[in-house]
């Protein structure tokens, strides 16, 4: 019997026809990869918490193997010197082993704590980034939502992950988070008391958060990014306006190869980028803390950072405690306001924002292009409020290592705090709305006469008048379409581009300096004669 | 080749895929046309076969060998690096930074290939797509009659009796649900009075006192700690500075004559009067406010400080709360000394101790 030949180069073809053949994937597939995707630098933020997610889910495997979530006491024996014939819990022992006895397990611990600030800071980021240019706008107010109840479910996800390994340190945020649910009225020590199952701190809190920090939790995160990511793949992503994008378009590169490849290493330099901090900077050296003894606390004892503003709110909250003389009466401890409703207040604000500003300003139409932050100088402004109540609280959340470092009264951090969080948000306001004006009217007027030279002429009347260099040739202004207007001569081509190369100059001479999202302005052969911006 | 608006020959006809003069190129850009992108600009960034090119391969397989070089390094001191934990200085503590480094420097080596790949290898492109947001009226009828129809084949409408009867079957149903986690977490937070009982309540029917010890189970004399100084006390029963009574340390406090004085009179003010033993007083080391461990106590204006939310106590005015969030004075422990001369607790504290709830009398 003859054999058939085999013909090695038909075998990819032959199963991707099989593949197809069973599942019909062509026309997806094809429409997958012609996908096109917009591409900006500030689009990349949320990209840097995707990735630290997927760190944080590898590298929290790993911890697993080795963690032992109980609160059974046991006499440390490991290598560290120091803690050894210690009584703690064996939550913190088995902590103390995978820093000191499991080879490679400081750095994956480093690794996972280090990932999970990135992992909040990128969430802070990208929000900041949706909101100023009003990404959230319809008919993204979902994702938008999304995006919020992912920050506080990643807050969620942080507290109970560093509580887990029974430290000093995080025995006492444990202690007052449960001081935080005892201050709910009516519920509070009911919910304490079940959470805990009796009194702080109990036998069964570690396993509890425990299950929660390693399955519930992220397994609500995985929920929420993966909705988040199909709306954006859904709704399409924005983009800025510039030539040839409208709101009905989009421009910019199919997502293979290029983009996909650009992603993939970007998601390598994040992950490299952790490794690098998790190797080079100490972070909660839980050794130093000691296992967690009710009555012992150091000076400095701070939450991470993303918890710091709720510290700081706790700390500004003047003693305002509210009696209800009924029967024995009954008490609304002041812990209550800044830690419980503050939190409240905020989900609720950040969720209903794209809603309100729809209604204030009566539009219902769906945006795909995004705003300039000054194009906008009220959303600008309630921004940057947002951003300057945050920031008072999280420095008061730290204003007993400021009074110490610059040797100020701690009680005069206190006041300043409560002071400035009220006074610094609207000046905060004020500031910015006028700054956004101040740039509008500088765009509007480089449109209306050009760019600045810097050439000086002295007139025959003996006046000394600015040059300017119109932007285009035709007499009146130009109309301002919401992107980046030139304001440098060598942003218009007037000098020649540098000559590239470290070691030597590289053959092909560089692009005119204009970022690839900005829209090209093509530098004309025949240059209009340099004019004074003033017209006769 | 560079391919700018190019002209739109067949209009949205499909290309003859056995057309032979067709390029690959072209089928991909039919292909996009079918999905509603058109590639505008397509624009290699490097002549096939130039200096250029040649530079950039050889700048990425140089980031990949990098990577391939670190990652061995890596390897080679994860294996054979003295790791294990030494007091003092020692190797061991190159470790995790080395590890750190070769894994960093590995994974950037990949990151930056593909990033130079991508970016400076593969041609420059701009697609336009169509968002296709306009929506389909005729279909929202459609759908919205066929789930009006569906309403309609269950007759709710008609048959009230089967909507009302599903929802009373169905509500109970949801309760089985909760009920079982409720109930299994569900805690009785007065359970032998644990809210306003510490390790300090005397023992034995109230007969036997208990003593306030140190740290390590010793009790503790008067003279053992000299004017100006405290020390945290626990109650001296089994597990009693453990943190199974993590609301009972308090702090020892001696104080000088004149402030003892003062906080003698504060005392009685509030009736008081017996709780301090000589110029001793005993206050609860639980803060008020949120439960930390209020223990930073200045001796020159008798503030007892918590670190954590910066809530400041006068000793000498009852453990008033004269700055900062608490709104409630530590509860004081009353104290005499014993027959054989040790520190006893003459009963509880008489107020709650730690953070503030509801129900607080």
């Amino acid at each position: 019997m003859k054999r058939r030949k085999f013909e090695m180069a038909a075998v990819p073809g032959n199963a991707a026809r099989g593949v197809d053949d069973r599942f019909q994937v062509a026309t997806p597939l094809r429409r997958l990869l012609n996908k096109v995707f917009p591409d900006h630098w500030s689009f990349l933020l949320g990209e840097i918490a995707l990735f630290s997610f997927i760190i944080l889910l590898l590298t929290g495997v790993f911890l697993t193997f080795f963690f032992e979530p109980a609160m059974t006491e046991v006499i440390y024996n490991g290598s560290y010197a120091p803690l050894r014939g210690t009584p703690m819990s064996a939550a913190y022992a088995s902590s103390l082993d995978i820093t000191f006895d499991i080879r490679g397990g400081l750095i994956m611990r480093q690794m996972h704590h280090w990932s999970a600030l990135l992992f909040m800071a990128a969430i802070v980021v990208h929000m900041l980034r949706v909101f100023f240019t009003g990404a959230f706008r319809k008919p993204r107010e979902a994702n938008w939502i999304i995006g919020s109840l992912l920050f506080w479910v990643g807050f969620l996800a942080g507290f109970t992950g560093y509580s887990l390994p029974d430290d000093g340190l995080s025995g006492t945020g444990l202690r007052i988070a449960s001081g935080i649910m005892l201050s709910i009225p009516v519920i509070g020590s009911w919910l304490t008391s079940s959470i805990f199952d009796g009194e702080f701190p109990g036998t069964i809190i570690i396993s509890r958060f425990y299950i929660a920090h390693v399955l519930l939790i992220p397994g609500l995160l995985l929920a929420l990014i993966g909705a988040h990511l199909g709306l954006v793949f859904k709704q399409k992503h924005t983009q800025w306006p510039g030539p040839g994008r409208t709101n009905d378009n989009v421009v910019g590169e199919r997502m293979f190869p290029r983009y996909a490849l650009k992603q993939g290493g970007f998601f390598m330099v994040v992950f490299g980028v952790i490794a690098l901090m998790a190797g080079l900077f100490q972070i909660n050296p839980i050794w130093l803390f000691g296992p967690y003894e009710a009555w012992v606390v150091s000076a400095a004892s701070q939450p991470d950072w993303y918890v710091m503003f709720l510290d700081g709110s706790t700390r500004l909250m003047p003693a305002w405690e509210i009696y209800i003389p009924i029967g024995d009466g009954y008490v609304i401890p002041p812990l209550f306001w800044p830690t419980v409703v503050l939190p409240g207040v905020l989900v609720g604000m950040s969720v209903l924002y794209p809603f309100i500003e729809a209604r204030r300003l009566k539009d219902h139409r769906s945006h795909n292009l995004l705003q300039r932050p000054r194009d906008v100088p009220a959303r600008s402004g309630l921004g940057a409020m947002a951003v300057t109540f945050y920031l008072v609280l999280a420095l008061s959340g730290a204003n007993d290592v400021i009074a110490d470092k610059f040797n100020i009264s701690l009680n005069a951090m206190t006041w300043g705090g409560r002071i400035g969080l009220l006074l610094l948000p609207p000046l905060a306001y004020y500031v910015t709305y006028r700054l956004c004006l101040g740039l509008q009217q500088h765009d509007r007027e480089v449109l209306a006469h050009g760019v600045e030279t810097g050439i000086i002429r002295r007139l025959p009347d003996g006046r000394f008048v600015e040059v300017h260099q119109p932007l285009h040739r035709e007499e009146g202004e130009l109309e301002y379409v919401g992107w980046v207007v030139p304001k440098k001569m060598n942003r218009l081509g007037a000098l020649g581009p540098a000559i590239r190369g470290f070691f030597y100059p590289i053959e092909k001479p560089a692009e005119a300096p204009v970022s690839p999202a900005s829209p090209p302005v093509d530098s004309d052969t025949e240059r209009s004669e340099i004019t004074s911006g003033e017209r006769r | 080749m560079t391919t700018t608006h190019p002209e739109h020959a067949g209009g949205d006809q499909p290309v003859d895929l056995d057309d032979p003069d067709l390029s690959r190129f072209d089928i991909v850009r039919a292909g996009a046309r079918e999905d509603d992108i058109e590639i505008v600009h397509y624009e290699p960034q490097v002549v096939p076969g130039s200096k250029a090119e040649r530079r950039l391969s050889r700048t990425v397989a140089l980031f990949f060998l990098l990577t391939g070089v670190s990652a061995t390094a890596f390897l080679a001191i994860y294996i054979w690096w003295p790791w294990e934990y030494e007091l003092g200085y020692g190797g061991d503590k190159w470790y995790t930074p080395l590890l750190g480094v070769t894994l960093g420097i590995a994974l950037l080596g990949i990151g930056f290939g593909i990033l130079t790949w991508g970016k400076k290898l593969l041609p420059k492109e701009v697609s336009v797509q169509d968002r296709h947001e306009s929506v389909n009226e005729r279909d929202r009828i459609i759908t919205g009659q066929t789930m009006l129809y569906m309403a309609d084949e269950l007759g709710v409408k008609r048959r009230p009796l089967l909507g009302v009867s599903l929802l009373a079957g169905l509500a109970p149903v949801g309760a089985v649900a909760a009920a079982p986690l409720v109930g299994g977490l569900i805690s009785q937070p007065h359970k032998n009075n644990q809210m306003f009982t510490t390790g300090f309540a005397p023992t034995d029917d109230g007969q036997k006192k208990v003593r306030l010890v140190r740290e390590d189970g010793r009790p503790i004399r008067p003279a053992d700690i000299s004017a100006g100084g405290q020390i945290t006390v626990f109650p001296g029963i089994e597990h009693g500075v453990s943190n199974k009574y993590a609301d009972s340390p308090a702090l020892l406090i001696h104080l000088r004559d004149a402030d003892a004085q003062e906080a003698r009179e504060a005392n009685v003010r509030i009736g008081h009067d017996d709780y301090m033993w000589g110029n001793f007083a005993a206050y609860s080391k639980i803060c008020t406010h949120a439960g930390c461990p209020a223990s930073l106590y200045e001796q020159q204006t008798n503030r007892l400080l918590c670190p954590c939310h910066q809530s400041q106590f006068l000793i000498t005015d009852n453990a008033k709360p004269i700055f900062g969030p608490a709104s409630r004075r530590l509860p004081q422990l009353p104290i005499v000394v014993d027959d054989e001369g040790y520190f006893v607790a003459t009963s509880d504290y008489t107020e709650t101790v730690g953070p503030d709830f509801w129900e607080r009398p």
